[in-house]
Protein backbone atom coordinates (compact mmCIF):
# COMPACT_ATOMS: atom_id res chain seq x y z
CA UNK A 1 0.00 0.00 0.00
CA UNK A 2 2.70 2.47 1.02
CA UNK A 3 4.92 1.54 -1.92
CA UNK A 4 2.01 1.87 -4.30
CA UNK A 5 0.88 5.16 -2.86
CA UNK A 6 4.33 6.80 -2.80
CA UNK A 7 4.21 8.06 -6.41
CA UNK A 8 0.89 9.68 -5.62
CA UNK A 9 2.28 11.77 -2.76
CA UNK A 10 2.82 14.75 -5.05
CA UNK A 11 -0.67 14.40 -6.49
CA UNK A 12 -2.11 14.40 -3.00
CA UNK A 13 -0.16 17.45 -1.97
CA UNK A 14 -1.18 19.22 -5.15
CA UNK A 15 -4.84 18.28 -4.62
CA UNK A 16 -4.67 19.50 -1.05
CA UNK A 17 -3.11 22.80 -2.13
CA UNK A 18 -5.62 23.34 -4.92
CA UNK A 19 -8.44 22.55 -2.52
CA UNK A 20 -6.98 24.89 0.08
CA UNK A 21 -6.97 27.79 -2.38
CA UNK A 22 -10.49 26.97 -3.55
CA UNK A 23 -11.66 26.93 0.07
CA UNK A 24 -10.29 30.37 0.94
CA UNK A 25 -13.30 32.46 -0.25
CA UNK A 26 -15.62 30.17 1.70
CA UNK A 27 -13.33 30.47 4.70
CA UNK A 28 -13.67 34.26 4.50
CA UNK A 29 -17.47 34.04 4.41
CA UNK A 30 -17.39 31.46 7.19
CA UNK A 31 -15.39 33.87 9.32
CA UNK A 32 -18.18 36.47 9.12
CA UNK A 33 -20.89 33.87 9.71
CA UNK A 34 -19.15 32.32 12.69
CA UNK A 35 -18.56 35.77 14.16
CA UNK A 36 -22.31 36.35 14.12
CA UNK A 37 -22.74 32.85 15.55
CA UNK A 38 -20.44 33.74 18.43
CA UNK A 39 -22.46 36.87 19.15
CA UNK A 40 -25.78 35.02 18.93
CA UNK A 41 -24.50 32.27 21.22
CA UNK A 42 -23.43 34.78 23.88
CA UNK A 43 -26.80 36.55 23.62
CA UNK A 44 -28.48 33.16 24.03
CA UNK A 45 -26.76 32.42 27.34
CA UNK A 46 -23.76 30.46 26.06
CA UNK A 47 -20.39 31.13 27.62
CA UNK A 48 -17.62 32.01 25.17
CA UNK A 49 -16.05 28.63 25.96
CA UNK A 50 -19.24 26.76 25.06
CA UNK A 51 -19.61 28.71 21.80
CA UNK A 52 -16.00 28.08 20.78
CA UNK A 53 -16.07 24.40 21.75
CA UNK A 54 -19.31 23.99 19.79
CA UNK A 55 -17.76 25.48 16.66
CA UNK A 56 -14.65 23.33 17.07
CA UNK A 57 -16.45 20.01 17.54
CA UNK A 58 -19.74 20.48 15.66
CA UNK A 59 -18.46 22.69 12.79
CA UNK A 60 -21.78 22.93 10.97
CA UNK A 61 -23.13 26.44 10.62
CA UNK A 62 -26.83 25.97 9.99
CA UNK A 63 -27.07 23.31 12.71
CA UNK A 64 -25.32 25.50 15.26
CA UNK A 65 -27.56 28.47 14.51
CA UNK A 66 -30.65 26.26 14.75
CA UNK A 67 -29.60 24.68 18.05
CA UNK A 68 -28.65 27.97 19.68
CA UNK A 69 -31.88 29.65 18.55
CA UNK A 70 -33.88 26.89 20.22
CA UNK A 71 -31.95 27.22 23.48
CA UNK A 72 -32.46 31.00 23.30
CA UNK A 73 -36.22 30.55 23.04
CA UNK A 74 -36.26 28.30 26.09
CA UNK A 75 -36.20 24.93 24.34
CA UNK A 76 -34.67 21.76 25.73
CA UNK A 77 -31.30 20.28 24.77
CA UNK A 78 -33.18 17.43 23.09
CA UNK A 79 -35.14 19.82 20.89
CA UNK A 80 -31.96 21.72 20.00
CA UNK A 81 -30.11 18.53 19.07
CA UNK A 82 -33.05 17.28 17.00
CA UNK A 83 -33.14 20.55 15.06
CA UNK A 84 -29.39 20.34 14.49
CA UNK A 85 -29.72 16.74 13.27
CA UNK A 86 -32.38 17.78 10.75
CA UNK A 87 -30.25 20.69 9.55
CA UNK A 88 -27.34 18.30 9.06
CA UNK A 89 -29.42 15.60 7.43
CA UNK A 90 -28.16 16.74 4.01
CA UNK A 91 -24.73 15.39 5.01
CA UNK A 92 -26.23 11.91 4.83
CA UNK A 93 -26.68 11.89 1.02
CA UNK A 94 -23.43 13.84 0.67
CA UNK A 95 -21.63 11.14 2.68
CA UNK A 96 -23.22 8.39 0.62
CA UNK A 97 -21.99 10.11 -2.55
CA UNK A 98 -18.50 10.53 -1.08
CA UNK A 99 -18.28 7.06 0.50
CA UNK A 100 -16.91 5.08 -2.45
CA UNK A 101 -14.07 7.61 -2.84
CA UNK A 102 -12.76 7.00 0.69
CA UNK A 103 -10.39 4.04 1.07
CA UNK A 104 -9.00 2.56 4.27
CA UNK A 105 -10.30 1.08 7.49
CA UNK A 106 -13.77 1.90 8.74
CA UNK A 107 -12.56 4.25 11.49
CA UNK A 108 -10.35 6.13 9.03
CA UNK A 109 -13.20 6.50 6.55
CA UNK A 110 -15.58 7.73 9.23
CA UNK A 111 -12.98 10.28 10.33
CA UNK A 112 -12.36 11.44 6.77
CA UNK A 113 -16.08 11.83 6.24
CA UNK A 114 -16.08 14.52 8.94
CA UNK A 115 -14.33 16.84 6.47
CA UNK A 116 -17.54 17.19 4.48
CA UNK A 117 -18.94 20.71 4.40
CA UNK A 118 -21.20 21.93 1.60
CA UNK A 119 -18.73 23.89 -0.51
CA UNK A 120 -15.82 21.45 -0.15
CA UNK A 121 -18.03 18.51 -1.01
CA UNK A 122 -19.35 20.24 -4.12
CA UNK A 123 -15.94 21.37 -5.35
CA UNK A 124 -14.28 18.00 -4.71
CA UNK A 125 -16.77 16.31 -7.04
CA UNK A 126 -14.83 14.97 -10.02
CA UNK A 127 -17.77 13.57 -11.98
CA UNK A 128 -18.53 9.94 -12.70
CA UNK A 129 -19.45 9.51 -9.03
CA UNK A 130 -15.85 10.19 -7.90
CA UNK A 131 -14.56 12.69 -5.35
CA UNK A 132 -11.01 13.97 -4.80
CA UNK A 133 -10.64 13.43 -1.06
CA UNK A 134 -7.38 15.37 -0.72
CA UNK A 135 -8.99 18.35 -2.42
CA UNK A 136 -11.85 17.97 0.07
CA UNK A 137 -9.48 17.99 3.06
CA UNK A 138 -7.55 20.95 1.65
CA UNK A 139 -10.69 22.96 1.03
CA UNK A 140 -12.16 22.27 4.46
CA UNK A 141 -8.93 23.09 6.36
CA UNK A 142 -9.06 26.91 6.04
CA UNK A 143 -12.83 26.88 6.55
CA UNK A 144 -12.37 25.02 9.83
CA UNK A 145 -9.74 27.46 11.06
CA UNK A 146 -11.75 30.61 10.26
CA UNK A 147 -14.92 29.03 11.66
CA UNK A 148 -13.25 28.74 15.06
CA UNK A 149 -11.45 32.09 14.77
CA UNK A 150 -14.67 33.91 13.89
CA UNK A 151 -16.50 32.28 16.78
CA UNK A 152 -13.75 33.40 19.14
CA UNK A 153 -13.92 36.97 17.92
CA UNK A 154 -17.71 37.05 18.02
CA UNK A 155 -18.09 35.47 21.43
CA UNK A 156 -15.18 37.26 23.10
CA UNK A 157 -15.04 40.52 21.15
CA UNK A 158 -18.62 41.57 21.51
CA UNK A 159 -20.48 44.02 19.40
CA UNK A 160 -18.28 44.85 16.47
CA UNK A 161 -20.60 43.13 14.13
CA UNK A 162 -24.01 42.41 15.48
CA UNK A 163 -26.23 42.06 12.47
CA UNK A 164 -24.75 40.73 9.22
CA UNK A 165 -28.01 41.25 7.33
CA UNK A 166 -27.72 45.00 7.86
CA UNK A 167 -24.86 45.18 5.39
CA UNK A 168 -26.28 42.75 2.89
CA UNK A 169 -23.77 40.10 3.91
CA UNK A 170 -26.53 37.49 4.02
CA UNK A 171 -26.52 37.61 0.20
CA UNK A 172 -22.94 36.26 0.05
CA UNK A 173 -23.61 32.66 1.00
CA UNK A 174 -26.38 32.02 -1.57
CA UNK A 175 -24.30 33.74 -4.27
CA UNK A 176 -21.34 31.42 -3.65
CA UNK A 177 -23.62 28.42 -3.77
CA UNK A 178 -25.34 29.69 -6.88
CA UNK A 179 -21.93 29.76 -8.56
CA UNK A 180 -21.46 26.11 -7.53
CA UNK A 181 -24.88 25.18 -8.91
CA UNK A 182 -24.12 26.85 -12.23
CA UNK A 183 -20.89 24.86 -12.42
CA UNK A 184 -22.87 21.66 -11.85
CA UNK A 185 -25.46 22.40 -14.52
CA UNK A 186 -23.90 20.82 -17.59
CA UNK A 187 -26.89 19.69 -19.61
CA UNK A 188 -30.67 19.63 -19.65
CA UNK A 189 -30.89 16.79 -17.13
CA UNK A 190 -28.78 18.54 -14.50
CA UNK A 191 -30.67 21.80 -15.10
CA UNK A 192 -34.00 20.01 -14.64
CA UNK A 193 -32.68 18.30 -11.48
CA UNK A 194 -31.46 21.60 -10.02
CA UNK A 195 -34.75 23.37 -10.74
CA UNK A 196 -36.84 20.46 -9.44
CA UNK A 197 -34.71 20.04 -6.30
CA UNK A 198 -34.86 23.76 -5.56
CA UNK A 199 -38.62 24.00 -6.07
CA UNK A 200 -39.29 20.84 -4.07
CA UNK A 201 -37.28 22.22 -1.14
CA UNK A 202 -39.02 25.60 -1.37
CA UNK A 203 -42.44 23.97 -1.49
CA UNK A 204 -41.66 22.17 1.79
CA UNK A 205 -40.22 25.16 3.65
CA UNK A 206 -43.46 26.18 5.30
CA UNK A 207 -44.70 22.69 6.14
CA UNK A 208 -41.62 20.60 7.05
CA UNK A 209 -39.17 21.17 9.93
CA UNK A 210 -36.09 23.21 8.98
CA UNK A 211 -33.47 21.06 7.27
CA UNK A 212 -35.83 18.46 5.85
CA UNK A 213 -36.63 20.46 2.67
CA UNK A 214 -32.99 20.31 1.57
CA UNK A 215 -32.74 16.61 2.45
CA UNK A 216 -35.91 15.94 0.43
CA UNK A 217 -34.30 17.62 -2.59
CA UNK A 218 -31.66 14.88 -2.63
CA UNK A 219 -34.40 12.39 -3.51
CA UNK A 220 -34.66 14.10 -6.90
CA UNK A 221 -31.20 12.67 -7.63
CA UNK A 222 -32.77 9.20 -7.71
CA UNK A 223 -33.66 10.12 -11.27
CA UNK A 224 -30.04 9.10 -11.87
CA UNK A 225 -31.00 5.44 -11.41
CA UNK A 226 -32.31 5.58 -14.97
CA UNK A 227 -29.10 7.15 -16.22
CA UNK A 228 -26.90 4.64 -14.39
CA UNK A 229 -28.82 1.79 -15.98
CA UNK A 230 -28.42 3.36 -19.39
CA UNK A 231 -24.66 3.73 -18.86
CA UNK A 232 -24.23 0.18 -17.53
CA UNK B 1 -28.90 26.50 31.86
CA UNK B 2 -25.21 25.65 31.75
CA UNK B 3 -25.99 21.93 31.80
CA UNK B 4 -28.55 22.37 29.02
CA UNK B 5 -25.96 24.17 26.90
CA UNK B 6 -23.26 21.56 27.36
CA UNK B 7 -25.71 18.73 26.68
CA UNK B 8 -26.67 20.56 23.49
CA UNK B 9 -23.03 20.86 22.44
CA UNK B 10 -22.40 17.18 23.19
CA UNK B 11 -25.58 16.03 21.45
CA UNK B 12 -24.92 18.13 18.34
CA UNK B 13 -21.38 16.75 18.18
CA UNK B 14 -22.57 13.16 18.25
CA UNK B 15 -25.42 13.50 15.74
CA UNK B 16 -23.27 15.47 13.30
CA UNK B 17 -20.42 12.97 13.46
CA UNK B 18 -22.79 10.02 13.04
CA UNK B 19 -24.63 11.58 10.08
CA UNK B 20 -21.34 12.36 8.33
CA UNK B 21 -19.93 8.88 9.05
CA UNK B 22 -22.81 6.75 7.75
CA UNK B 23 -22.04 7.10 4.03
CA UNK B 24 -18.27 6.53 4.34
CA UNK B 25 -18.86 3.52 6.64
CA UNK B 26 -21.49 1.92 4.42
CA UNK B 27 -19.91 2.51 1.03
CA UNK B 28 -16.26 3.33 1.72
CA UNK B 29 -13.52 1.93 -0.47
CA UNK B 30 -15.87 0.05 -2.76
CA UNK B 31 -16.31 0.31 -6.44
CA UNK B 32 -19.30 2.45 -7.11
CA UNK B 33 -22.32 0.34 -7.99
CA UNK B 34 -23.00 1.42 -11.59
CA UNK B 35 -26.58 2.34 -10.89
CA UNK B 36 -25.50 4.58 -8.03
CA UNK B 37 -23.13 6.59 -10.27
CA UNK B 38 -25.97 8.43 -11.95
CA UNK B 39 -27.57 9.21 -8.59
CA UNK B 40 -24.32 10.53 -7.10
CA UNK B 41 -23.77 12.77 -10.12
CA UNK B 42 -27.17 14.36 -9.68
CA UNK B 43 -26.90 14.92 -5.93
CA UNK B 44 -24.81 18.07 -6.22
CA UNK B 45 -27.20 20.00 -8.49
CA UNK B 46 -30.21 18.87 -6.43
CA UNK B 47 -28.75 19.66 -2.98
CA UNK B 48 -26.95 22.87 -3.93
CA UNK B 49 -29.98 24.28 -5.74
CA UNK B 50 -32.10 23.50 -2.68
CA UNK B 51 -29.63 25.36 -0.44
CA UNK B 52 -29.61 28.37 -2.76
CA UNK B 53 -33.36 28.55 -3.26
CA UNK B 54 -34.26 28.08 0.41
CA UNK B 55 -31.71 30.66 1.56
CA UNK B 56 -32.84 33.16 -1.10
CA UNK B 57 -36.63 32.79 -1.06
CA UNK B 58 -37.26 31.93 2.59
CA UNK B 59 -36.39 33.09 6.09
CA UNK B 60 -36.81 30.39 8.68
CA UNK B 61 -39.99 28.49 7.84
CA UNK B 62 -41.61 31.33 5.88
CA UNK B 63 -41.35 32.18 2.21
CA UNK B 64 -39.79 35.57 1.95
CA UNK B 65 -38.77 37.80 -0.93
CA UNK B 66 -36.57 40.65 0.23
CA UNK B 67 -33.60 42.81 -0.63
CA UNK B 68 -31.31 39.77 -0.46
CA UNK B 69 -33.48 38.00 -3.05
CA UNK B 70 -32.89 40.86 -5.47
CA UNK B 71 -29.18 40.92 -4.66
CA UNK B 72 -28.73 37.21 -5.32
CA UNK B 73 -30.83 37.45 -8.50
CA UNK B 74 -28.62 40.19 -9.94
CA UNK B 75 -25.55 38.17 -8.96
CA UNK B 76 -27.10 35.20 -10.73
CA UNK B 77 -27.36 37.15 -13.97
CA UNK B 78 -23.66 38.04 -13.70
CA UNK B 79 -22.73 34.40 -13.04
CA UNK B 80 -24.83 32.99 -15.87
CA UNK B 81 -23.17 35.46 -18.23
CA UNK B 82 -19.82 34.10 -17.01
CA UNK B 83 -18.86 37.17 -15.03
CA UNK B 84 -16.27 36.77 -12.26
CA UNK B 85 -17.43 35.37 -8.92
CA UNK B 86 -15.98 38.24 -6.93
CA UNK B 87 -17.95 40.76 -9.01
CA UNK B 88 -21.11 38.72 -8.47
CA UNK B 89 -20.57 38.63 -4.69
CA UNK B 90 -19.78 42.34 -4.39
CA UNK B 91 -22.82 43.16 -6.53
CA UNK B 92 -25.07 40.90 -4.44
CA UNK B 93 -23.96 42.62 -1.24
CA UNK B 94 -24.21 46.12 -2.73
CA UNK B 95 -27.68 45.62 -4.20
CA UNK B 96 -28.95 44.08 -0.97
CA UNK B 97 -27.48 46.75 1.26
CA UNK B 98 -28.67 49.61 -0.98
CA UNK B 99 -32.20 48.26 -1.17
CA UNK B 100 -32.27 47.86 2.61
CA UNK B 101 -30.96 51.37 3.11
CA UNK B 102 -33.62 52.72 0.73
CA UNK B 103 -36.55 51.00 2.44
Amino acid sequence: MSAASAPHEDDRRESFRTGFRAGLPYAAVGFLLSMSFGILARDSGFSAEAAIVMSAVVFAGSAQFAAVSIIASGGTAGAAVAAAALMNSRFLPMGIALGPSLPGRAAVRAAQGQAVVDASWAMANRGGGRFDRWFLFGSTAPQYVTWIAGTMLGSLGGDLFTDPSRYGLDAIYPTFFLALVIAEVKDRTTLAIAVTGGLLALSLVEVAPAGLPVLAASLVALWGLRRGRAAA
Amino acid sequence: MTATIWWTVAGCTVVTAVIKAIGPLALGGRDIPPRLTGVIELMAPALLAALVITSTFAVGDQWHVGANTAGVAVAGIILVRRGPLILAVVTAVAVTALLRAAT
